[in-house]
């Protein structure tokens, strides 16, 4: 059964690379441009993963990861964060606000697929 | 590779867009919109500008942009106060940036000691306190080579999933054995050392964020062989569990020879969420069991008996060189202090899961991508340019061929009411429709090119010591693409010339009571089917004396020609002609406004100025909107069939012979109306013949240039109006002096398309003419 990743970020180029990589390793991916896209992506699709980006207009990454883990229909997803080495704090909020796990940006395609290996049945 | 370089296309295009939401971002802030929402999004611009160009490893853009964006990390957290200078320096780091995004595109240079004396004056922004940051300290700065391939390893390592993704060999562990230095009698220690109990003692929080104990031991399981035993002591009864509660404990012996990094790496997202105790070696489990229920709170009760459930404590299983399928059995020891989960290393392909089945761990050997292209871009969509080109020319030959098929019918005298002329006429409707949709897809507004110039005006104001303060108007007025392209050049120039030439000094505006911040207005408008540009500015206007002078000193004119204050004004667009006493940075690099009128010129644009002293000037640059179709009167010339652009046609007549009157040795005029406006054979000024038959017996056309003058066209006949496709001279032959470009007819003729103003001035410089500063300017 292939997988369904969503990617939530407002960056083009940060979705077409996460596309890529996801796409090369045999992930269907659906994407999201902010966070009220996201929650929305996210009843159409049912994605077994969520990736998302913390700086977005509208809704940012942390009130998405809320949003998601209020939901009894999805809290049980896991949701990875893309995070910068630079900025321990918003891990750590991202964290509380229920993230799974991290990808450090610039990610590279393995370190990707390992950290949905990791988090995902 | 090819999708990574697209990728890298579409990270420029967005770097553009970036780049403009940051200058709008920052213009706003600069008018005062100081607010969270500006403010965040400015910073989310740098921000992702930063992300895109980490992913490419363009290592000057990343550090730049970093520290612009830690700036802007301490506004958004009001942890500085937004002030007009911090938004000066703010606008100034991001024409830096952009610089920075250019060079990564390999297009052009960053300043590197300019970058680094602005990346030290963001740091010194940044943080008040902190002692001056020595300007030198920050980053070397290059030009990043044009798609240099990107450290990143995309291509590697999509090869490496491309077959077989999340293929357990391949993939999470890196096989960099621990280096341990033993003798060889202590080979027997070897083993102890690499064996590791771990224990863990999950928390609710671990569940909540969506992390699951079974996908840990699954990990844990591709380090080396596993033995995991559950400690289900302190669950509580069924009617006392809170199903959101965490009560078990594992213990896992785990064997491998990649360290306590690699174990504890495991567990990098549980950190925390769990109570972790990592120990080398063959610790006795009930020690262990005895260390954590110490740890464990109030302990309930002897458990009741449960079946453990395992998830999925399976590794997609490969059969030949994969010896970490796990072999997983559940032993549910009754009433027993710990049911024992065993998992033990099998060759064997087949795994035996207790658990109830598990979802398989990966997809093994994963089939090509599905890709699945719904998401953000359902309003858009975004297509080869070249598929519209080629759009366009298509039914451009559409055009032409309806019109020969009208013709043909023509030929046939069919009746206009007839059926089949209605039909017709219907087509071209259609066709017409079909051009003017197809036209707009293409069309885009100057937006984008405006939003280049608040920051030219920036910099030439700085460079002249100017205060100048742009204002734009129209920048939704869409153009075709291809005009648009070319209006960057002209307007730029018109903009330097403006602010450098026209705007005065602050003082000088002081003391003629001007405000000392001087406005250059930029504008672009529809205007009978062209689009209009105007730069304009309240500085001082032409000195014309001193235009009158240098054209004088410079040989253009002769001392003694009297000039209107038009013609005066028109002189700076001479050939050879620079205002400026002293040559500037900005304007002075030999590139005069003759350069821009020509280049306006070539797109079928004219130029026109109007200056009042003491009040400003304003330029006009009126080019068509689009380079590809024409609307234009069909005439017959000396037997050639000839194209004038109907913009330029104000009316249509036959002269009576009272209203010709001679003018010199061999110009005549034409009374229209209250003024007389010179007659100009079309066939003599394009030498098709040598001596104009009487005006009398053709049609003249009255025309209007550009400038506003005048001139009574004089031709054969008339064959009518009809929408013409441009087909450049150019490009398939050479520029032809009166001619703007060709066209082909419904018959399948090549018609020439006249350019009108210079066909006026043509006949103006028909000797002798000297009251024609080009003329002098020709010569």
């Amino acid at each position: 059964m292939t997988r369904t990743v969503l990617t939530v970020d407002d960056s083009r180029t940060m979705r077409d690379m996460l596309r890529m990589a996801l796409a090369g390793a045999g992930f269907n991916v659906v994407e999201a441009v902010d966070g009220e896209h996201g929650l929305e992506v996210l009843s159409a699709h049912r994605p077994d993963v969520i990736i998302t980006d913390i700086n977005m207009p509208k809704l940012d990454g942390f009130g998405f990861i809320e949003a998601v883990r209020v939901d009894d229909d999805y809290r049980a997803i896991p949701i990875l964060v893309l995070t910068t080495e630079s900025d321990p704090s918003k891990k750590q909020r991202a964290r509380e606000a229920g993230a799974t796990g991290w990808i450090v940006k610039p990610f590279n395609p393995e370190k990707l697929v390992e950290a949905i290996r990791r988090v995902a049945a | 590779m090819d999708e990574l370089e697209a990728i890298k296309v579409t990270f420029f295009q967005e770097c553009e867009e970036l780049l403009a939401d940051l200058e709008g971002g920052l213009l706003a802030m600069q008018d005062g919109n100081d607010d969270g929402d500006t403010v965040n999004a400015v910073f989310r611009a740098v921000h992702s500008i930063k992300g895109g160009a980490g992913a490419f490893g363009l290592e000057p853009l990343v550090r730049f942009a970093h520290v612009f964006e830690t700036l802007l990390d301490a506004r958004r957290s009001n942890e500085i106060p937004g002030t007009p200078d911090l938004t000066a320096l703010l606008l100034r780091a991001s024409d830096v940036l952009a610089d920075h995004v250019s060079a990564a595109r390999g297009l052009g240079v960053v300043d590197m000691d300019a970058s680094a004396a602005m990346a030290a004056e963001l740091k010194a922004a940044t943080d008040p306190n902190a002692a001056p940051v020595a300007a030198a300290a920050p980053a070397v700065v290059e030009a990043e080579p044009a798609f240099e391939p990107a450290p990143v390893v995309i291509g590697a390592a999509n090869e490496l999933l491309g077959d077989d993704a999340l293929d357990d060999d391949d993939l999470g562990f890196d096989f960099q054995p621990m280096t341990i230095t033993l003798d060889a009698q202590a080979a027997d220690a070897a083993v102890i050392e690499n064996v590791w109990t771990v224990s863990i003692r999950p928390k609710s929080d671990l569940y909540r964020k969506a992390n699951e104990t079974g996908l840990l031991l699954r990990e844990l399981a591709r380090l080396g062989p596993v033995q995991a035993t559950l400690d289900d002591s302190a669950l509580p009864a069924l009617d006392l569990l809170d199903p959101e509660a965490a009560y078990v404990t594992w213990s896992v012996r785990v064997e491998t020879d990649q360290g306590e990094d690699a174990i504890r790496e495991v567990f990098e997202f549980v950190d925390g969420d769990c109570e972790l105790e990592i120990v080398r070696g063959e610790a006795p489990v009930s020690d262990l069991l005895a260390t954590l229920k110490d740890a464990a709170a109030p302990a309930p009760a002897p458990a009741p008996v449960f079946e453990a459930i395992v998830p999925s404590l399976e590794v997609a299983p490969e059969p030949a060189p994969a010896p970490a399928a796990v072999e997983a059995s559940v032993i549910a020891a009754p009433a027993a202090a710990a049911p024992v989960v065993e998992a033990t290393a099998a060759p064997a392909p087949a795994p035996v899961a207790a658990a109830p089945a598990p979802p398989p761990a990966a997809p093994s050997g994963a089939k090509p991508a599905q890709i699945d292209v719904p998401g953000p871009g359902q309003s858009v969509i975004r297509v080869d340019p070249e598929r519209i080109d080629r759009l366009i020319d298509l039914v451009g030959e559409l055009v032409i061929n309806q019109a020969m098929l009208a013709q043909r019918v023509g030929e046939y005298g069919i009746a206009p009411s007839s059926n089949l002329a209605m039909g017709l006429d219907e087509l071209e409707q259609l066709t017409r429709e079909i051009q003017d949709s197809v036209m707009a897809i293409r069309a885009q507004p100057v937006k984008s090119v405006f939003q280049r110039m608040p920051r030219l005006v920036r910099e030439v104001a700085n460079m002249t010591g100017k205060q100048a303060r742009l204002v734009m108007d129209g920048e939704n007025t869409e153009v075709d693409k291809t005009v648009i392209e070319r209006l960057s050049d002209p307007i730029t120039h018109m903009l330097r010339n403006a602010i450098d030439h026209g705007l005065e000094s602050p003082e000088e505006r002081k003391a003629a009571g001007k405000n000392p911040e001087g406005v250059v207005r930029l504008a672009a408008l529809h205007r009978s089917g062209r689009i209009v540009i105007e730069v304009s500015d309240d500085g001082k206007g032409i000195n014309r004396e001193r235009v009158h002078s240098i054209a004088v000193k410079k040989g253009l004119i002769s001392p003694d020609l009297v000039l209107t204050d038009e013609e005066i004004d028109n002189l700076i667009f001479l050939p050879g002609f620079s205002t400026a006493d002293k040559i500037s940075d900005v304007s002075g690099r030999g590139v005069g406004m003759d350069v821009v009128k020509r280049s306006v010129q070539a797109l079928g644009g004219r130029i026109s100025i109007a200056s009042r002293p003491g009040q400003g000037s304003t330029f006009t640059l009126s080019l068509p909107l689009t380079l590809a179709v024409l609307d234009g009167m069909v005439v017959d010339v000396a037997g050639e069939t000839l194209v004038i652009p109907l913009a330029c046609i104000v009316e249509s007549l036959r002269p009576k012979s009272e209203e010709i009157r001679p003018l010199g040795p061999s110009g005549h005029v034409l009374a229209v109306r209250d003024s007389f406006v010179p007659l100009i054979d079309v066939g003599v000024t394009l030498n098709y013949r040598d001596r104009s038959p009487a005006a009398t017996e053709g049609v003249v056309l009255l025309v209007e240039g550009e400038d506003g003058s005048r001139a009574a066209l004089v031709a054969d006949a008339i064959h009518g109006q009809r929408q013409v496709v441009i087909k450049s001279l150019e490009q398939n032959y050479q520029q032809v002096e009166g001619v703007a470009a060709a066209t082909i007819l419904g018959d399948g003729r090549v018609a020439l398309i006249l350019d009108v103003d210079a066909v006026i001035n043509l006949r103006r410089r028909e000797p002798p003419r000297p009251a024609d500063p080009t003329l002098i300017a020709a010569e």
